[in-house]
C-alpha cells in the first residue's frame, strides 16, 4: 500500500498550486486518499509558492510532510528549500531553465527538464508547469497519465477550449 | 456536485452551509478565511440567498443576529481577531436565544498575531469572550469532510437549540484541499412560512397582535434575569449530555495517552504510529466537541498509563480541560508550538518520547 | 349618544412608559405608531429598538420588535431585511446610539441604501446613563462629562447627522423635524409617513431626525426645555428636508 508525499514549489504566478490540484483531482478518480495544502498569505504575493500533496492508498493522517518522496522545483529557492526534505532514493524534478546549479544530494534521482525554454519555444510560456507535470506523472506513475489528461481537459475546457490543446501538448512533451 | 470532489476547506464549508439551509451570510475579509465570503457572494444569489459584505465583524454578527431573529438560517465566519469582535453578538444571541452557525478559521495571536494556523483561541471559543453566563457548543473537525458534515448538522442543531453553534477550524484545514462528498440540500422556508417552524421569530404578526414577538437580551429586574439564566443553563445542561463527541483509540491499554484536537490530532496520529514502531504504546483522545468537553472519557485511561500529554498550537489552553478530566490521576504534560509553526509528526513523536523517558516509562 | 372623538392608537400598547415628564419620546413613539396604524401595517412591521432611555420601546410599540445592542440597530435591521423583503422595518435610535457607538452601522446601512427607516432622536445628551455628553451636545452645553460646558478644544464640535448622511447616495430621504409645537409635530408625522412611503417603494434608506428634549438631564422644566430647543438646538440643527427622492428640499 503506497503513500507518496510531494512538494510542488516555485514562485507565484507559475501555476504551482494548479499542478498539485491536478494531481489531487486525478487521484480521486483512482479512489485514492488525497490531501493538498498550499502556502498562503503574504508569501503568495510575488514570493515563493508551494503546495504539499499526499496521495495514498490508505487514510492520510497528517497533511504535512517533513520527509518527501518527490519534489518538483521550478526555481532555485524552491530547490534549496525542498531538496533537503527528500528521503534517500527520492525523486527531484527541476526546471533546468531557471535552475543552473546542481542539486547537492547524491542519494536521490534527479530529472532535469528545461521547462521554461520548452514552453517559450511552444509559444506559451505559461505551460512550463504542465511540462513539468508531464515529466512528473509519466516518471512516477503516482497517478495515471489518462486521468491527468482528463483533469486537464475538464479544467481548461471550462475556461477556454483553446487552452486544452496547448496544455495537453505541453503535458506530453517530455518523455522519460 | 455529486460524488467525490477535491475542495478547499473554506469552500467546502461554505457549500455545506448552503446545503444545510443557510441563505444569509454576512462577512468581512480576514485571512485565512477569505474564500468563504468570496464563495458565498458568488453562490448564495444562485439559491435566492443573500450576502452582505459588512462594514466590520461587529456589523456582520449584528446582521446575523437580525437575520437569525427574523427566522433565517445564518452562517457567519471569521478568524481569530475577527472572532474577538464577534463576541458582543455571541453573548447577545445566547441571551436572546437566536440561532446562528459561526465558523472560525483560527490563526495566531495575541493581537493581530500571524495568519498561520493556531489553536490559541480555545479559551475564546469554549469559555467565550462575551459578557455574562452563556455557553456555545463548539465542534472541531480534523478533516475537510468532517468539517462539511459538522457545518451541515450545525445548521439544524443551532435552530433546535436556539443558540449559536461554533465550528472551530484552523488555517490549515481552511486552506487545505481534500476529497469531499457533499450532503443534499435541505428545503428552506419562504419569508411567510417562517413562523410555522419558528413561532418566536420576528416576521410581523399579521392580523393578530396577541402573536406579537419580541427578541431581546434585556432583563432589567434581577429576579427575572436570574430565573431566565437558570432556564438557559437547564438548556445547556441538556446539551452537555447530548452533544459530547470524542474519538479515542487504544487508551485502555496505553503507556502514554496524547490528547489533541483538529488538525493537530491528525498529525498526532502519525506520531503515534512512529512511537508504536519504537515499542511505545500510545493512545489518542481527540475531543470532537470542545464544549461540551468529553471529561468522562478520561476515566477509561488504563491505570498503567504513565503520562497524559496535551498537544496544542497554543501555550496550553485545552490542557486545563485535560487536567480537569484527569483529576490528578496521571501526570499531565504539554507538547506545543505557537506563532504559526505546526509541529511535524516527527517532532511530536520525539517530544512525546522524551517526556515518556523523563517520567520513567 | 356619545361619539368617541379621540382614540389611543392601537400602535401603542396600553402600558405605562418609563419616560420622564416633558420628555418627547412619547410623542415620537406615538407619531410612528399612528402612521403605521393608519397604513394598516402594524402587523407587517418589525422595529429595532436602541440602548438608551427608549431601551424599553419594545414593550410600548405594538409591532414585532427587536431590542438591539447599543448602536447596532441598522446592521440588525439590514439582516432582518434580507429575510423579510416585504415588511416595513425601522430602527429607533438616540444620539449616543446612532451618532457615537453606532456610527459605522448607521453610515454603512445608509450607504448600502438599505430599505429601512431610521428614526433618530436627537436630544443632545445621554439620557439613561445619566446626562453625559453626546456627539450632538452643543458647544457650551453642560453635561456630567462636560461639567463646565462642552468646548471645541476638548471635545470637538457637535455632529450634524442629517447633513452628514445626506452626502450618501443611498440615503434617499433625510429630514429633520422638531417636537416643539403642534404645528411641527404635525409636520413630523407627515415626514414619518413619507419615510415609510419611500421604504415601501424600495427607493433606499430614509431617516427622520427628531430634535427632542431631555428636561431631566438638561436640568430644565419641560417648558424651559422647549425654549432651549427653540433657542439653542434649532439654530445649530436647522429643520428641513436634506435629501428627497425628488431631489433637493
Amino acid at each position: 500500500m503506497a503513500t507518496n508525499k510531494m512538494f510542488f514549489a516555485g514562485t507565484g504566478g507559475m501555476g504551482i498550486l494548479l499542478m498539485g490540484q491536478i494531481v489531487g483531482t486525478a487521484a480521486i478518480a483512482e479512489d485514492k486518499a488525497v490531501t493538498f495544502f498550499p502556502s498562503y498569505g503574504p508569501e503568495m504575493r510575488g514570493g515563493t509558492a508551494n503546495c504539499t500533496v499526499i496521495v495514498s492508498d490508505n487514510e492520510i493522517s497528517s497533511p504535512l510532510v517533513h520527509e518527501s518522496d518527490v519534489v518538483v522545483a521550478m526555481t532555485v529557492p524552491s530547490m534549496l528549500k525542498f531538496e533537503p526534505t527528500l528521503k534517500p532514493g527520492g525523486t527531484l524534478f527541476l526546471n533546468k531553465s531557471l535552475i543552473q546549479q546542481a542539486p547537492k544530494r547524491s542519494d536521490i534521482t534527479v530529472y532535469e527538464i528545461a521547462a521554461s525554454e520548452i514552453a517559450h519555444d511552444m509559444g506559451e510560456t505559461r505551460v512550463a508547469n504542465i511540462i513539468m507535470l508531464g515529466a512528473f506523472v509519466r516518471t512516477t506513475n503516482i497517478v495515471s497519465s489518462e486521468n491527468v489528461e482528463k483533469v486537464i481537459r475538464d479544467y481548461f475546457g471550462e475556461r477556454k477550449a483553446a487552452l486544452v490543446d496547448i496544455n495537453l501538448k505541453a503535458f506530453h512533451h517530455w518523455t522519460p | 456536485m455529486s460524488g467525490k470532489v477535491l475542495m478547499k476547506g473554506n469552500e467546502a464549508f461554505s457549500e455545506a452551509a448552503i446545503r444545510g439551509g443557510c441563505r444569509y451570510y454576512f462577512g468581512y475579509p480576514i485571512t485565512p478565511q477569505n474564500e468563504i465570503p468570496e464563495y458565498m457572494s458568488r453562490e448564495l444569489p444562485k439559491h435566492d440567498g443573500h450576502f452582505i459584505q459588512a462594514e466590520s465583524e461587529i456589523g456582520a454578527i449584528m446582521m446575523a443576529y437580525g437575520a437569525g431573529a427574523a427566522g433565517g438560517r445564518v452562517f457567519i465566519t471569521s478568524s481569530s481577531p475577527g472572532i474577538a469582535l464577534f463576541q458582543e453578538g455571541i453573548s447577545l444571541m445566547c441571551s436572546a436565544q437566536v440561532p446562528t452557525v459561526i465558523l472560525t478559521v483560527s490563526r495566531c495571536g495575541p493581537g493581530i498575531g500571524g495568519i498561520q494556523p493556531g489553536q490559541a483561541d480555545y479559551f475564546q471559543a469554549t469559555r467565550g469572550g462575551g459578557n455574562g453566563d452563556y455557553r456555545v457548543p463548539v465542534f472541531a473537525p480534523s478533516s475537510v469532510q468532517e468539517g462539511v458534515d459538522m457545518v451541515y448538522q450545525a445548521m439544524e442543531l443551532s435552530d433546535k437549540l436556539r443558540n449559536p453553534v461554533m465550528i472551530f477550524t484552523d488555517g490549515l484545514l481552511g486552506q487545505m484541499m481534500e476529497p469531499v462528498v457533499m450532503p443534499d440540500f435541505v428545503p428552506v422556508p419562504k419569508s411567510d412560512e417562517i413562523r410555522k417552524g419558528k413561532p418566536w421569530a420576528l416576521t410581523g404578526y399579521g392580523k393578530d397582535d396577541s402573536k406579537r414577538n419580541t427578541v431581546t437580551s434585556l432583563r432589567i429586574v434581577p429576579d427575572v434575569l436570574e430565573k431566565y439564566v437558570h432556564g438557559l443553563f437547564e438548556k445547556y445542561e441538556q446539551a452537555e449530555k447530548e452533544l459530547c463527541r470524542v474519538e479515542t483509540f487504544d487508551i485502555e491499554d496505553a503507556d502514554m495517552v496524547i490528547v489533541a484536537f483538529g488538525t493537530v490530532a491528525r498529525i498526532t496520529k502519525e506520531a503515534i504510529s512512529m512511537l508504536k514502531e519504537q515499542g511505545i504504546k500510545v493512545g489518542l483522545i481527540r475531543p470532537i466537541s470542545l464544549w461540551p468537553f468529553p471529561y468522562d472519557v478520561f476515566n477509561k485511561i488504563s491505570p498503567k498509563t504513565k503520562v497524559v500529554i496535551s498537544a496544542e498550537l497554543s501555550m496550553g489552553q485545552m490542557i486545563q480541560d485535560v487536567e480537569l478530566g484527569i483529576a490528578k490521576r496521571f501526570p499531565v504534560r504539554l507538547i506545543n508550538r505557537t506563532g504559526g509553526t505546526i509541529p511535524t509528526s516527527l517532532e511530536i513523536a520525539e517530544r512525546a518520547k522524551k517526556i515518556y523517558e523523563e517520567i520513567g516509562g | 349618544m356619545l361619539q368617541p372623538v379621540f382614540e389611543y392608537t392601537k400602535g401603542m400598547l396600553p402600558v405605562e412608559t418609563n419616560y420622564c415628564p416633558g420628555c418627547t419620546h412619547g410623542i415620537s413613539h406615538r407619531l410612528i405608531m399612528e402612521v403605521l396604524e393608519e397604513m394598516d401595517m402594524l402587523g407587517n412591521t418589525i422595529g429595532c429598538g436602541p440602548i438608551g432611555c427608549s431601551v424599553m420601546a419594545h414593550r410600548f410599540m405594538n409591532v414585532d420588535m427587536m431590542e438591539c445592542a447599543h448602536g447596532r440597530a441598522p446592521a440588525i435591521a439590514s439582516g432582518i431585511r434580507r429575510v423579510h423583503p416585504d415588511k416595513l422595518i425601522f430602527t429607533y435610535q438616540g444620539d449616543g446610539d446612532l451618532a457615537s457607538i453606532g456610527t459605522a452601522e448607521f453610515i454603512h446601512a445608509a450607504a448600502r441604501g438599505e430599505h429601512i427607516t431610521t428614526f433618530f432622536i436627537n436630544n443632545a445628551i445621554y439620557g439613561m446613563t445619566g446626562g453625559q455628553m453626546a456627539p450632538t451636545t452643543l458647544i457650551g452645553q453642560k453635561s456630567t462629562t462636560t461639567q463646565t460646558g462642552r468646548t471645541v478644544a476638548q471635545a470637538g464640535a457637535p455632529m450634524r447627522v442629517c447633513e452628514l448622511v445626506s452626502t450618501l447616495d443611498g440615503a434617499v430621504y433625510v429630514e429633520r423635524v422638531a417636537l416643539n409645537s403642534p404645528a411641527n409635530i404635525n409636520k413630523a408625522k407627515k415626514a414619518v409617513k413619507r419615510a415609510f412611503d419611500v421604504q415601501e417603494k424600495k427607493l433606499g434608506f430614509s431617516m427622520i431626525e427628531f430634535v427632542s428634549t431631555c428636561p431631566t438631564n438638561w436640568g430644565l422644566s419641560p417648558l424651559e426645555a422647549i425654549d432651549f430647543l427653540n433657542e439653542k438646538m434649532l439654530p445649530y440643527y436647522p429643520l428641513g428636508v436634506f435629501r428627497s427622492p425628488e431631489g433637493g428640499q
